[in-house]
């Protein structure tokens, strides 16, 4: 425990100081990262712990996104805007959409997840004062008390602080009591039923928190770009936030920072090299499920004996 | 609107929603059989299209792109089958799913090397270049044969399935592989078998799709979402499901750009929900446990 606190530390004094000593391009690609690692995290409470595969994640990094674009544009640059809007509405759609998805499992959760993200991407691709398949763009970052986060590294702090929080929150609700009838459902769902659970429940509350940390992470990308733009709810945003989670390891949590890691410092590599990322992408994906089923967290777990 | 131009919609709901059949026939017949719900299925309709492309270049003759495509494409689902989705039979069935997922990136960024990203078409066959004209209309009558085939297809698939011994043994392995494969079937064969036949019906749809959807490299993920819209709403693993499905989603997609056109894309999500809300199983699914 006293080692895991000492990691910790390190790694957020490295994370709080790299803008000293790194340049402007590195600091962004680590936001990305973090941000990405929010949004990878809290696919993994759903895949790693309840056993729900979600093909459709995008759908509330979306709705976090564009809710955070519309409110900071409309109602003024401050942190309901930029992130308790977002956070409600993100919550909400994951309510509704979770409604429906939870009723079956499997690869049917897998399809109908994916479809109603795309419902989402089919909208905001027409809808005109969306700004249609051009998104939101110029949207202001809010202004906090004290703090300005157009100055770059109140924002690196800001960024920093969300992906701590999240990772905190995450490690606290899969070791609660919560967390562990989470993984007693991914394990049996008819004995945890049969025991007197009510699964649906608690697999919507799930749903609707790990919809609400997306939502989050789809505010701070919007606040880091400065736009949205449709292609937050495609597919590909899911795909990618999986394939974070299945490099990095599944059930992990860490496993969705460090996927986030590999997968956007392996992606401004690569493009600077070749054309063929997507194809370097898919491989990489394929080999991991096939030979590495357990991630990068998996790999160094059995290597070095890391325990969780 | 004149009855003709609403005979015209529907005949292109018809067209498009043939094609969707020929797509999804596919997608859940691999599920019926293997329990695997292949996201890589839009690819091999992508597949299909540069391979006939590839053909009609060649040789010039659409009917020959018609019979190589869906071989090529079924010969590339045979390989994929047999070489990393038969390794994952025994761990749970959604690395399967994933796996077919990386397929994705991989089969579009391939076709990308080749082909390039630019958009193309297919010269539909010139017994069916023009149009004909129905109730004062003109219509093109590439989508009659589409039609006319698609509908001739799901016929020769039922047969197939419930008429002969391939069929038999196919519906048993549906129903009980393990069973199957004690009754002396070469369980194996026929699993490579079916995965090799639904990827071939996708390539299929991809060159039938080739002159009226032009084809570029993403046009494999676009597909892929109408498609499992169909088995959604028709009910995975059944074929009249995929039939109906099919027509249905195809007939909403047009009259959703007739009468809604600012949120057309999203009229087959409003039918999938609805059909979700009332039946979650789909229309012809089993009932989910």
């Amino acid at each position: 425990m006293r080692w895991r606190v000492l990691g910790l530390a390190l790694v957020l004094t490295a994370v709080l100081l790299f803008p000293r000593a790194a340049g402007n391009y590195p600091v962004k690609l680590l936001q990305e990262i973090l941000i990405w690692g929010i949004f990878a995290m809290s696919l993994d409470l759903l895949m790693g712990y309840a056993g729900m595969v979600s093909f459709g994640h995008s759908a509330f990094f979306g709705v976090g996104g564009y809710v955070a674009a519309l409110a900071l544009t409309h109602w003024g640059a401050n942190a309901a805007s930029g992130l308790v809007v977002p956070a409600v509405a993100a919550a909400l759609a994951a309510l509704v959409i979770g409604y429906f998805s939870i009723r079956v499992s499997g690869v049917y959760f897998i399809m109908l997840t994916l479809a109603f993200s795309q419902m989402f991407y089919a909208v905001t691709f027409q809808v005109a004062w969306l700004g249609a398949e051009d998104g939101i763009v110029g949207v202001p970052r809010p202004r906090l008390p004290g703090v300005d986060l157009n100055r770059a590294g109140a924002f690196h702090v800001y960024v920093a602080a969300f992906a701590l929080a999240t990772g905190l929150v995450l490690w606290r609700i899969v070791r609660s009591p919560f967390g562990h009838v989470l993984r007693g459902i991914h394990d049996n769902e008819a004995r945890m039923q049969a025991v007197g659970y009510a699964v649906s429940r608690y697999k919507l509350l799930a749903f609707v928190i790990a919809g609400t940390i997306a939502g989050v992470a789809g505010a701070l990308y919007t606040q880091f770009v400065g736009s949205i733009t449709p292609e937050a709810f495609l597919w590909r945003t899911s795909g990618e936030a999986l394939l974070m989670v299945i490099i990095g390891g599944t059930g992990t949590l860490l496993g969705g920072l460090l996927g986030a890691g590999a997968f956007i410092l392996l992606q401004s590599l690569v493009s600077s090299y070749t054309e063929r990322w997507m194809l370097l992408l898919g491989l990489t994906f394929i080999l991991f499920v096939l030979f590495a089923p357990g991630g990068i967290v998996g790999a160094l777990r059995g290597r070095i004996g890391l325990r969780a | 609107m004149p009855v003709s131009d609403l005979l015209a919609q529907a005949l292109n709901g018809l067209s498009y929603g043939v094609l969707l059949f020929l797509l999804s026939v596919g997608l859940t017949l691999i599920f019926g059989m293997l329990d695997v719900v292949n996201l890589a299925h839009g690819s091999f309709y992508m597949l299909g299209a540069y391979a006939g492309l590839a053909t009609v270049a060649a040789t010039g003759n659409f009917w020959l792109a018609l019979l190589a495509a869906p071989l090529a494409v079924g010969v590339i689902g045979a390989a994929m089958e047999r070489a990393v989705l038969r390794p994952l039979y025994r761990r749970p069935p959604l690395d399967q799913v994933l796996l077919t997922f990386g397929f994705i990136y991989v089969f579009e960024d391939v076709v990308k090397s080749i082909w390039g990203g630019t958009i193309r078409t297919i010269a539909p066959p010139d017994l069916f270049a023009g149009s004909v004209r129905i109730f004062g209309g003109a219509f093109p009558s590439y989508r009659l044969f589409v039609i006319g085939f698609g509908l001739v297809m799901a016929v020769v698939l039922w047969l197939v399935i419930e008429r002969t011994r391939l069929g038999a043994v196919i519906r048993a392995g549906v129903y009980d592989a393990e069973m199957t494969a004690g009754m002396g079937i070469d369980i194996q064969r026929v699993f490579t078998g079916v995965f090799a036949a639904g990827a071939a019906l996708g390539g299929l749809s991809g060159v039938i799709a080739g002159p009226i959807q032009s084809a570029q490299p993403p046009m494999g993920a676009a597909i892929l979402i109408p498609a499992l819209i169909v088995v959604v709403v028709g009910g995975l693993g059944s074929l009249k499901g995929s039939l109906v499905g099919s027509l249905l989603i195809g007939q909403a997609e047009v009259w959703g750009k007739v009468w809604l056109p600012n949120v057309s894309m999203a009229m087959i999500y409003f039918v999938m929900a609805a059909v979700v809300l009332l039946r979650p199983q789909g229309l012809f699914g089993r009932p989910l446990k």
